[in-house]
């Protein structure tokens, strides 16, 4: 006979054993089934997924994250990060309404999803739970991606996931609403007439800033709460317990009883969350088909950022580059495909005044490690470092004396960057004030975006106009590889225009 | 007689029984102890009802074996000693042990916060931060105990102490415990009113002085502090204290209260925050419209006292330098030219009549741009600025903040600081709380009065057994009870009472086992 006890259900694992036998049983778990799309997390997941999975939904997440990061971090406006993180969603972590499907909450479809979802979710949780400044960030883009889809969901099915919360809310009825309709329009401010709303009584505690400003009505120590208000206390909760729960995690994580599998990669990704790294992907910069080359760099040259560009100028001209300028620009060539051979070679024939034994002595080491192929390793398992973005460039140390490295439009004067512009050819006058107002406001992405635009505006028309690029591709880039990428697919577009 | 219910058949008995274990004759007490003993000696919890005895003994012990010094060979000297006593602004160290030794209701105050009879943390970890008699501050005092508790009261003998947070662990073992690992629990909402606060409106004190006048600020203050806490937030267990001199504390005790975190504590603090910027800073009220029902509610509150004691009482405006600022807080210039003009011919000329002076000129069209609407909220603006409660809001912010003790006395004055009841605020008279001297007269006077009891007292002290009186059939009277500390007291017992029902049912939901044993607790 097994007892059951009501009271104390472990949310996680089922008590379906006598009690004193239950350290010797194999843990039956709670199956999960995700009737919402929105998820507040509160069960963490139990079943089992390939470590394959394990890194790569965690990838993606991250992926997510960064970039809602990087949109706050560049002040865009919420539509702005609307409209470039919905793509990149649907990409990356779709997680579709429950209407998407004629089968509903069924469809296995859906049920993929929300477990990819559910389980990202976990995963960097404990990859983000090390340090208060993590924990932090990870919460703060967290709630963002949650306000996100959030404000995205069908309505029915909103009001559906709020109802599964069990948060306490207890609607207002239509008939007390009238008893205290004037109480009610005179404690909030800002509403014209109460019918126009939909009102909860929540225990005040969860509305602390209402009360503290005086506008929300208190009764009894229920606060009377309008809908509007509603979006602003989901969030509250989501943040409020997300943080608490984070902070369990980081107390539990020293006991995590793991082999060492799962370490290594956790550690992986908190170390890349922050900078825009996580965005780029290994092999995402490459280009299938391109000849990259030690002999074609100088020819390609054409299509590389400004940054890389000047880095390439420079080299030319010095036959030399600096430490940081020789790493910036390797690791970039990396990204653009080209091989740890060919790089050697790249290197070793435009470093023209050394011997080999020099070059062989003094660099060869360093672009051997930055491809992953010497060093510890981690570096090695993680095929050395990845190629930098614009975030990690713009957020070094300014260059010193002889240094080349770093982003021209941060780190060059006006004068000298107009002047640098001009050398690649970029010389109309409208867009150079442009990028001069740019650059006073520290719009640097701004800048760069704007001057590839311009030179690529015959091809970027063209491409719009027959569809076969979507509003994704022409996104703002962040990252000098996909600035590659692009001007290069979109100049061989402008060569071969029936590429189909 | 007062036990012709046995306290054992009667459940209703026992239930108040357990709330007090020291009730006085009304209750059925005097069989209770005994009767328990017996039980006692058969029952797993007898060490700690052997605890609760001597407790119980404690108390009785003391005007048994160190007061009949005094008060039985020579009560008139010990009379003439408080009345040669130096005034009453100092208290010397006899006199404050004494009252610890005879009247400080350490049981009560224990109760109170422990929120049951048996100990536990909610009193083990709470904080005491106690003030000696060389000024010396010592902080993280803590007392598994009631009987501990007066201990140690009585071997330091504090001109007063405070109660702080309740911590996560015993605050004596901080210094074992890594930074940072001390985290208060909970505390009490506490909120502070001072009539310094309100030096710039009131005529009669300023200071520390006080009088009768003047306390009617403390008066609705507490009213309106009162009603907002217990109408929009539902608080129930709001112990009122007079804070020895001239303000009062609210200590809020239900168990949703003491639990609040201090973002919360701000939020409330906020909510009845109304006075901003200094007395340099010209208008400090100026709410927006409509008045949010606190306002509105609170405004209605306060009218009759604007009327009253700012107007008349106080004769706030009487003053031309008042007057100016009441003129400095209309929205009107032509209206306060015509003011000016008639309150300048006439110097003498009273508050309330000056008030009635702004309807009256501004019928008769003085300001042809002057909205009727305007001048009202100026005047409501008006009426709160002059008595909306002054908060010391700092106090409430924080769960670690230290608030005096009740019950203890006010080094400056002597004076006891006694619960006040809320429903009768305006009863009371901060002038006739007791002083402590006053109080140890009225137990020498007592026991002059009623030798036989005094006797028996004594009798009683020196058996080991404390409850031979209760055999004979009349119980002993408590210090406090012989004198006019017995109604506050009284009051604070029933408060507790009440906050002790409602801890009782929440803990009986979370542990069913439980109930067995508090029953037989209950029997004292």
């Amino acid at each position: 006979m097994i007892r059951q006890d009501f009271h104390q259900v472990d949310p996680k694992r089922r008590a379906t054993l006598d009690h004193k036998k239950k350290q010797f049983a194999a843990p039956v778990y709670k199956q999960q089934d995700y009737p919402h799309r929105l998820n507040f997390y509160e069960v963490p997941p139990t079943a089992e997924i390939t470590l394959e999975q394990f890194e790569q939904w965690a990838i993606d997440r991250l992926r997510i994250l960064a970039e809602i990061e990087a949109c706050s971090y560049r002040n865009k406006s919420p539509a702005e990060t609307e409209a470039h993180i919905t793509p990149l969603l649907q990409k990356y972590l779709p997680l579709s309404s429950n209407t998407s499907s004629s089968l509903g909450a069924t469809d296995q479809r859906l049920k993929n999803e929300r477990q990819k979802d559910h389980y990202s979710h976990f995963i960097l949780r404990l990859a983000f739970s090390a340090t208060e400044d993590l924990r932090r960030r990870f919460a703060r883009a967290e709630t963002m991606l949650f306000r996100f889809r959030f404000q995205k969901d069908d309505s029915r099915e909103r009001r559906a996931f709020i109802e599964s919360l069990n948060l306490d809310w207890e609607p207002v009825s239509d008939e007390e609403r009238r008893e205290l309709s004037e109480h009610l329009v005179n404690a909030t401010p800002g509403l014209r007439r109460v019918d126009e709303e939909s009102w909860y009584k929540v225990d005040w505690e969860r509305v602390p800033e209402l009360v503290e400003r005086r506008s929300v009505f208190l009764y009894r120590g229920k606060a009377y709460v309008p809908g509007r208000e509603q979006l602003s206390m989901i969030i509250a909760e989501f943040t409020a317990r997300l943080e608490r729960s984070l902070e369990l995690t980081s107390r539990a994580l020293p006991r995590l009883d793991e082999d060492d599998r799962l370490t290594p990669i956790l550690n992986h990704l908190s170390k890349n969350f922050g900078s825009a790294e996580s965005v780029y992907s290994e092999g995402e910069g490459f280009v299938d088909g391109a000849p990259i080359t030690a002999q074609n760099i100088d020819q390609l040259s054409q299509h590389f950022p400004l940054c890389m560009r000047s880095l390439h100028m420079s080299l030319r001209k010095n036959n030399h580059l600096k430490h940081y300028g020789r790493l910036q620009y390797t690791l970039f060539l990396k990204g653009i495909g080209l091989s740890l051979e060919e790089c050697i070679l790249f290197w070793r024939q435009s470093f023209k005044g050394f011997t080999d034994d020099e070059f062989n002595s003094r660099y060869k080491y360093n672009i051997r490690h930055a491809y992953g192929d010497v060093g510890g390793d981690v570096n090695r398992r993680g095929r050395g470092y990845p190629p930098y973005s614009c975030q990690k460039i713009l957020g070094d140390s300014n260059p010193g004396v002889g240094q080349t490295h770093g982003c021209p439009y941060r780190h060059f004067s006006v004068d000298n960057l107009i002047g640098l512009l001009q050398s690649t050819g970029v010389s109309d006058r409208e867009l150079l004030r442009g990028v001069r107002e740019d650059v006073e406001k520290t719009r640097y992405h701004i800048a760069c975006n704007r001057v590839f635009e311009w030179t690529h505006k015959a091809e970027i028309k063209r491409v719009k106009e027959d569809g076969t690029w979507n509003q994704t591709d022409l996104d703002t880039i962040v990252h000098p590889n996909t600035y590659f990428k692009r001007s290069y697919l979109l100049k061989q577009v402008g060569r071969a225009p029936k590429k189909a | 007689m007062p036990h012709s219910v046995s306290p054992g058949e009667s459940p209703s008995h026992r239930n108040d029984e357990e709330v007090l274990p020291d009730a006085p004759p009304t209750d059925a007490t005097p069989s209770g102890p005994e009767e328990k003993e017996s039980e006692a000696t058969e029952n797993d919890t007898k060490d700690r009802l052997a605890d609760l005895l001597f407790d119980d003994d404690d108390d009785d012990e003391f005007p048994a074996s160190s007061a009949p010094d005094t008060k039985n060979e020579n009560p008139a000297s010990r009379d003439a000693v408080d009345s040669s006593a130096p005034q009453p602004a100092h208290v010397d160290t006899d006199t404050m042990l004494a009252f610890y030794q005879r009247l400080f209701p350490f049981r009560y105050l224990f109760q109170w916060l422990n929120h049951g009879i048996v100990p536990s943390p909610d009193f083990g970890n709470r904080e005491f931060a106690l003030t000696l008699q060389n000024d010396a501050y010592l902080r993280y005092q803590s007392y598994a105990t009631a009987d501990l508790f007066r201990k140690d009261i009585l071997r330091m003998n504090p001109s007063r102490f405070e109660i702080g947070p309740v911590y996560n662990t015993n605050p004596r073992d901080r210094k074992t415990l890594r930074g940072g690992q001390m985290k208060p629990v909970s505390k009490e909402l506490v909120f502070d009113i001072d009539l310094t606060d309100y030096d710039d409106i009131r005529s009669c004190c300023e200071k520390a002085n006080i009088c009768g006048k003047c306390w009617t600020f403390v008066t609705m203050a507490m009213k309106v502090v009162d009603t907002a806490l217990r109408d929009d937030f539902g608080f129930q267990h709001i112990l009122w204290v007079y804070s020895g001199r001239r303000g009062a504390h609210a200590w809020v005790c239900d168990p949703r209260a003491r639990s609040l975190p201090d973002d919360r504590r701000r939020a409330i603090a906020g909510y009845l925050d109304l006075l901003r910027g200094g007395a340099q800073s010209g208008k400090r009220v100026n709410l927006k419209r409509p008045l949010h029902p606190h306002m509105s509610r609170s405004l209605e509150i306060l009218k009759p006292y604007f009327a009253q004691t700012t107007l008349v009482d106080q004769d706030t405006f009487v003053s031309s330098e008042q007057a100016q600022r009441l003129l400095a807080l209309l929205p009107d210039k032509a209206l306060n030219d015509a003011l000016r003009k008639k309150w300048e011919s006439s110097p003498d000329r009273s508050s309330t009549n000056k008030w009635a002076d702004i309807d009256s000129l501004a019928k008769t069209g003085k300001s042809s741009t002057l909205k009727t609407s305007t001048l009202r909220e100026a005047k409501q603006d008006i009426v709160l600025e002059y008595t909306y409660p002054r908060l010391d809001s700092e106090v409430s912010k924080k769960m670690i903040h230290l608030l005096k003790s009740p019950f203890v006395i006010h080094p400056g004055t002597g004076r006891v600081c006694v619960p006040i009841d809320a429903r009768k605020a305006e009863q009371f008279d901060p002038l006739s709380v007791p002083t402590v001297t006053q109080l140890l007269g009225e137990i020498d006077a007592y026991d002059a009065e009623n030798p036989s009891n005094g006797a028996g007292d004594a009798v009683d002290g020196e058996g080991s057994v404390p409850n031979d009186s209760d055999v004979r059939g009349s119980r002993k009277l408590q210090d406090y009870e012989k004198t006019s500390l017995k109604p506050y007291v009284d009051y604070f017992r029933s408060f507790i009472a009440g906050l002790l029902k409602e801890e009782r049912g929440g803990k009986r939901e979370r542990n069913e086992d439980m109930t067995e044993v508090k029953t037989e607790s209950m029997e004292f």
